[in-house]
């Protein structure tokens, strides 16, 4: 069945109540039954819940052949936790049919990849796939389909009980005895824990696993003791040095300052830019750069910004610390520089995924989001954009929060370079749809700037700012012109990974794809 | 032009091709790997396969190893590479001949 961003869905995914999109706010007003947890009575009072390793943890929490267990992925490339854990349940305790429920998957859970290649876990639901993994799901080697969630579409369907979580595994930077946990106050230290808050709510059974056992009350906590069951203390959770990877990065590269430039002059040519705005930027080069031009226009205009959203980085905590932030809602720190900021910043406070971007809550803070600015792989005529696969069709990206920032703000803004090495980043249609073009207003690239032309209302802003811009199939026809029009990708009919829209609904499908051969 | 003995140009930095060639005597024997290969593969065959042409290289093993070179690069690595192979001396290139 074909949906709203032209898509075909295999009838046979549209099972169980599941439907084909059908436009940002579809579900808006419906009503949802919440999942609840089986959670096992603590009524003796015990002197501790520590358990001397994973497996102990693992085996009072029950887990079994068939099970799904879950972990935040916080640390980004250096997270230890998730790899300690699959290798237990895997190797150690010989289990099978195993689903993994993550908030991503990346280099740093490699080792997924080879239970994956050996048929031992035969799910994945994750809002990002890269390095290894990527491959093999795309291979084909999983059992079913991979579930791709956007980071408010999995505290969403973690709720709907659509994914039910057997064993959570949380990384904790520090933990008392009873399971009261943070991501602060240990000795490595990730700041937020907004992508693990809500699996210890809606979890059967929580395990926290810390480096650093603290005395109890461990507070404020964000993984509380009445939602944990055991508590192992293991030598390092995770490297912190490796969160801040190249995706997160200030750049120093003039074709990304100007697109960052540019994207703060457009943020300033509309009425939303105005005393008590708010914004959120993701961790690409040009998007991150932005925060530098926007300061200039705030000190300008002499406004300030009411909250910063979502994945927070040291350049946001400087505009905070110069009082031109009010608040900082945080879900995830990308540098040393915000994890040191977020326990000595009163008002920058962590919030977790369902707070952040849940579509199906009664509303997350995305929906007061004025600005979002965002990278992309590929955007197509349509304004649709791919943020998880390659132009070789393979997996390797993250929605993380694209699609529920683009939907829930007033602006979405899209920079990208129109060419990335012979790939065109404009083109006629993407290879994934990861976020509905009817979500995305503006695009700037370093060739030009396109508005979507849904957005009539900004496109007058920009003139009356005598903003140049261009319309899209402009910048897809000079994108084409520098490094030729793309065949089109040649896929097999298997599906290996479903791109769920935010709400639950089908948007895309990825396909394995076909061998290359050059005749 | 003809494969004399084997030479290299290019690199395999990003936006690049590395084009070797060796001498052969079962005509032209042409391998391609590319990091856009689903994209570009049948475009890049195609530059190759011109340029040898317009050289007139008629046998020879190339081995192509492109990183989202654009055309005009792929075309530049591939006249580089035969006209070291045959030691051709800067007076020597068809400057406004076959290389135009």
């Amino acid at each position: 069945m074909l949906n709203a961003v032209g898509r075909e869905i295999p009838a046979e995914l549209l099972v169980d109540g599941k439907e084909v999109y059908q436009g940002k706010f579809y579900m808006d007003g419906k009503y949802v039954k919440k999942d609840s947890p089986r959670s096992r009575r603590a009524v003796t009072p015990v002197a501790d819940k520590l358990c001397a390793t994973i497996r102990e943890a693992a085996e009072k929490c029950g887990a079994h052949d068939g099970m799904t267990f879950s972990f935040h992925t916080e640390f980004r490339d250096g997270d230890y936790v998730s790899g300690m854990v699959a290798k237990v349940l895997i190797e150690e305790m010989g289990l099978k049919d195993i689903t993994v429920a993550a908030t991503s998957l990346g280099t740093a859970q490699g080792i997924i990849a080879q239970y994956i290649e050996q048929g031992r876990i035969v799910g994945a639901q994750t809002s990002g796939v890269r390095g290894p993994i990527g491959e093999v799901i795309s291979a084909g080697k999983l059992a079913t389909p991979a579930i791709i969630r956007s980071h408010g579409g999995r505290p969403r369907a973690i709720e709907a009980g659509e994914v039910h979580i057997d064993i959570a595994f949380l990384a904790c930077a520090s933990s008392d005895p009873f399971g009261n946990a943070r991501g602060v106050g240990g000795k490595n230290n990730f700041g937020s824990m907004g992508f693990g808050m809500q699996d210890a709510q809606y979890a059967d059974h929580t395990v926290v696993v810390t480096d650093t056992l603290v005395e109890a009350p461990n507070v404020p906590a964000s993984i509380r003791a009445i939602d944990v069951d055991c508590v192992v203390v293991v030598d390092d959770i995770g490297d912190a040095t490796r969160i801040s990877t190249k995706e997160a990065r200030m750049t120093d590269n003039p074709r990304e300052l100007m697109m960052a430039e540019n994207v703060a002059r457009v943020i300033a040519a509309t009425p939303y830019f105005a005393d008590g705005f708010t914004f959120q930027t993701g961790v690409g080069g040009p998007s991150l750069a932005v925060n530098r031009f926007l300061e200039d226009h705030m000190v300008e205009r002499g406004i300030t910004m009411r909250f910063a959203l979502g994945g927070t980085s040291s350049a946001i905590c400087r505009l905070q610390d110069r009082g031109l932030v009010g608040h900082i809602l945080d879900t995830q720190d990308f540098d040393q520089g915000a994890i040191d900021h977020i326990s000595t910043h009163p008002d920058h406070h962590e919030i977790d995924l369902s707070e952040y971007a849940n579509p199906a809550n009664k509303g997350a803070y995305v929906n007061q989001l004025d600005f979002v600015v965002l990278a992309a792989l590929e955007v197509d005529l349509h304004f649709n954009v791919n943020v998880i696969t390659g132009s070789d069709g393979i997996l390797r990206g993250a929605p993380g929060g694209h699609p529920d920032t683009a939907a829930g703000s007033k602006c979405c803004i899209i920079v990208t370079p129109l060419t990335r090495g012979r790939m065109a980043t404009v083109c006629d249609s993407v290879v994934t749809v990861t976020t509905p073009g009817d979500c995305v207003d503006v695009l700037v690239t370093d060739y030009g700037i396109a508005v979507n032309p849904l957005r009539q209302d900004l496109i007058d802003c920009l003139d009356r700012a005598g903003i140049p811009h261009v319309t899209i199939e402009w910048l897809r026809d000079k994108a084409y012109g520098l490094v030729g029009t793309p065949d089109p990708l040649e896929w097999e009919d298997q599906v290996v990974a479903v791109v769920e829209a935010r709400d639950g609904t089908i948007l895309d499908v990825v396909r394995k794809i076909k061998p290359f051969v050059l005749s | 032009m003809k494969i004399i003995k084997p030479a290299l140009a290019g690199t395999l930095e990003s936006s690049d091709a590395q084009v070797s060639v060796e001498p052969s005597t079962d005509g032209l024997e042409v391998s391609i790997e590319s990091s856009v290969m689903n994209q570009y593969g049948r475009q890049i065959k195609a530059t190759v396969m011109e340029t040898l042409g317009r050289l007139d290289v008629t046998s020879g093993r190339i081995t192509v190893i492109d990183k989202g070179a654009l055309d005009g690069t792929l075309k530049a690595r591939v006249e580089c590479a035969v006209m070291r192979s045959e030691s051709t001396s800067e007076a020597g290139i068809p400057w406004g001949g076959a290389i135009r």
